[in-house]
């Protein structure tokens, strides 16, 4: 039901068509592209778009549509794993905090107010300066700051099934807490965690390529599409072409999952108009 | 009323001390030290002195007390890098930031309510449409390459606008040279915010169209202009004020990679330097103070809201 309400728009189905195309293509980047993304050619910097070179050439002479690709490799795992991270977190306390109620929910959630309050994208400069600018480290970053959304929706929805006849009825057969939580109360949760996964992938990329671009993201010569933009920047009057492709290739996916995650919550969060 | 000020005077303490404790345990978790530190050239104990006499010899829970004893009289210490009060540091920059802060807010607040409810009273309408396209166009784009992406248009393709700095070096100043260094930055910044400020300005909009005083006020025989503006919008801009306050962790956020597009002498820059760096202090003390902004702003945000909506019941 939900499919065919989702194919019914035909944004939604374009965004999900472009981001199965651009998984797909960055996954098989070597099978795409012939050119490897950080080997350097002296004395071919900075060439403009030709038959060889689709999208021209960057500074170091390396081939622009084969680092755009192997970029959208670690954007989008980063995106995804950063998401994963922050639903995992904000599911635990969400759970906890709607499930157990008393002093067990009042402290979390006070904790969620208060990152919300506080400006995290300059501890967030600061944790990767300090920890270092490891792949892994930006993914623990990411998630970490975020989880806050997907932690209220999970509490509220927990609130919401907790008392339902089903749960109590499941209650007084005898299920363990972890039973019930997991079989009975999270379930119920999922088109809303779909939702908030989606919008937050979209989110992790936008973060990733904020950090990049300032220089404590992916470090070079890995080919991210924020540090491909915060190199574009130093030849902009030679070669503007450079930072316009990563720029469009983020646009394109964020908006992408932001257009999904749109349509999930019209299609499987059905609210009275 | 006053015992509601209090409660939420004492809350925002507590956050502030929480945050604190927060950045100082995340910048002394590292390995390696302050920046200052690592200079290849000094030799084991001049390092072990170094440590000594900036006291981060001492145990963490030491430390965090000398510096919240500090910060309690006035003082935030001073930066390793640049050798000067931080203090002194930060009251230099902030100005600036205030200023683009401030023409960012101002320019998304305006423009958002403009569109939202426009949107609204022309609901699944072209304009509606057009206005959900631009939403999510601000809220997909990444700020800084908005940001290149103006520059090579304005300054470098049409030449009308500057790319960089907040006024022209060796120009006597002006207020047009001013504003034109302003424009782009500001620009930016608001399109980054105006995506949520649209979005809930149009569907608090919706709401009070549809509520049961609205009808009675039509049922009355008021004019419809003074239905929808009289008591329809002011009711709708209510829910606003607390998005405004959401908003602005965001834009401080925002701000740090705007300043760095635009080479803007604020203290967004000084805070992605700062982190670079390692500049205890320094840092520490650009989170005190933008956290603090944050916080006033939510609980200004917070008493308006019992002052605009008698509806709003205190606990």
């Amino acid at each position: 039901m939900a499919r065919a309400a989702l194919s019914r728009n035909p944004l939604a189905v374009a965004s999900a068509a472009y981001l199965i195309a651009i998984s797909l293509t960055a996954a098989g980047a070597p099978a795409v592209t012939p050119y490897a993304p950080d080997r350097i050619v002296l004395g071919a910097g900075l060439e403009p778009p030709t038959p060889r070179h689709w999208l021209g050439t960057d500074q170091n002479g390396r081939d622009e549509f084969t680092r755009l690709l192997y970029g959208a490799r670690i954007s989008l795992v980063i995106g995804v794993v950063s998401m994963l991270v922050s639903v995992g977190v904000g599911t635990a306390v969400g759970t906890v905090a709607g499930y157990s109620g008393g002093a067990l929910d009042a402290l979390p959630m006070r904790l969620t107010d208060a990152m919300l309050a506080i400006p995290l994208f300059f501890l967030l400069l600061t944790a990767l300066a300090v920890l270092g600018s490891t792949v892994v480290n930006i993914v623990l970053v990411i998630g970490l700051s975020s989880w806050m959304a997907a932690a209220r929706i999970v509490r509220s929805e927990v609130l919401r099934t907790v008392h339902l006849d089903y749960v109590t009825a499941a209650r007084s057969l005898g299920a363990g807490t972890w039973r019930i939580v997991t079989r009975h109360v999270l379930p119920q949760a999922m088109p809303s965690m779909l939702v908030a996964s989606t919008l937050g992938v979209g989110q992790a990329i936008l973060t990733e390529s904020a950090l990049s671009y300032l220089g404590v993201g992916v470090q070079p010569p890995t080919a991210s599409w924020g540090n491909m933009l915060s190199h574009a920047q130093n030849y902009i009057f030679a070669s503007p072409l450079l930072a316009l492709w990563p720029g469009i290739a983020i646009l394109l996916t964020v908006l992408s999952f932001n257009y999904l995650g749109d349509a999930l919550r019209d299609t499987l969060t059905p609210r009275p108009a | 009323m006053q015992r509601y000020i209090a409660g939420r005077l004492a809350q925002s303490v507590v956050l502030l001390v929480v945050v604190s404790m927060l950045a100082f345990g995340l910048i002394h978790a590292a390995p390696g030290g302050p920046g200052v530190l690592l200079a290849p050239e000094m030799t084991g104990e001049q390092i072990a002195a170094a440590e000594k006499s900036l006291g981060l010899d001492q145990p963490l829970p030491v430390q965090y007390a000398r510096w919240l004893g500090n910060v309690l009289r006035g003082r935030l210490g001073t930066s390793y890098g640049q050798g000067l009060p931080v203090t002194q540091l930060i009251a230099a920059r902030l100005p600036a930031t205030l200023e683009l802060v401030m023409t960012g807010l101002a320019l998304s607040v305006i423009a958002g309510i403009l569109i939202g409810v426009t949107s609204a009273l022309n609901r699944y309408s072209l304009v509606d449409h057009l206005a959900t396209g631009v939403a999510f166009f601000g809220m997909s784009v990444p700020v800084f390459w908005l940001g290149l992406m103006l520059i090579i248009a304005f300054s470098i393709g049409l030449h009308l606008l500057p790319s960089s700095g907040a006024y022209t070096l060796g120009a006597p100043p002006s207020l047009g040279d001013r504003l034109a260094h302003l424009a782009l930055p500001a620009l930016v910044l608001a399109a980054a915010n105006l995506a949520q400020i649209t979005r809930y300005a149009r569907s608090s909009m919706l709401e009070v169209l549809g509520a049961d005083f609205l009808r009675t006020a039509r049922a009355k025989g008021l004019p419809s202009r003074a239905v929808i503006y009289h008591h329809g919008l002011r009711n709708a801009l209510i829910p606003i004020v607390t998005v405004v306050a959401l908003a602005i962790p965001r834009l401080v956020g925002g701000v740090a990679i705007t300043e760095s597009v635009f080479a803007w002498p604020g203290m967004g820059q000084l805070a992605v330097d700062s982190a670079l760096q390692r500049d205890y202090p320094l840092i520490m003390g650009i989170t005190l103070a933008v956290s603090v902004i944050v916080v006033a702003a939510n609980f200004l945000a917070d008493l308006s809201y019992v002052f605009l909506d008698p509806r709003v019941e205190l606990r």
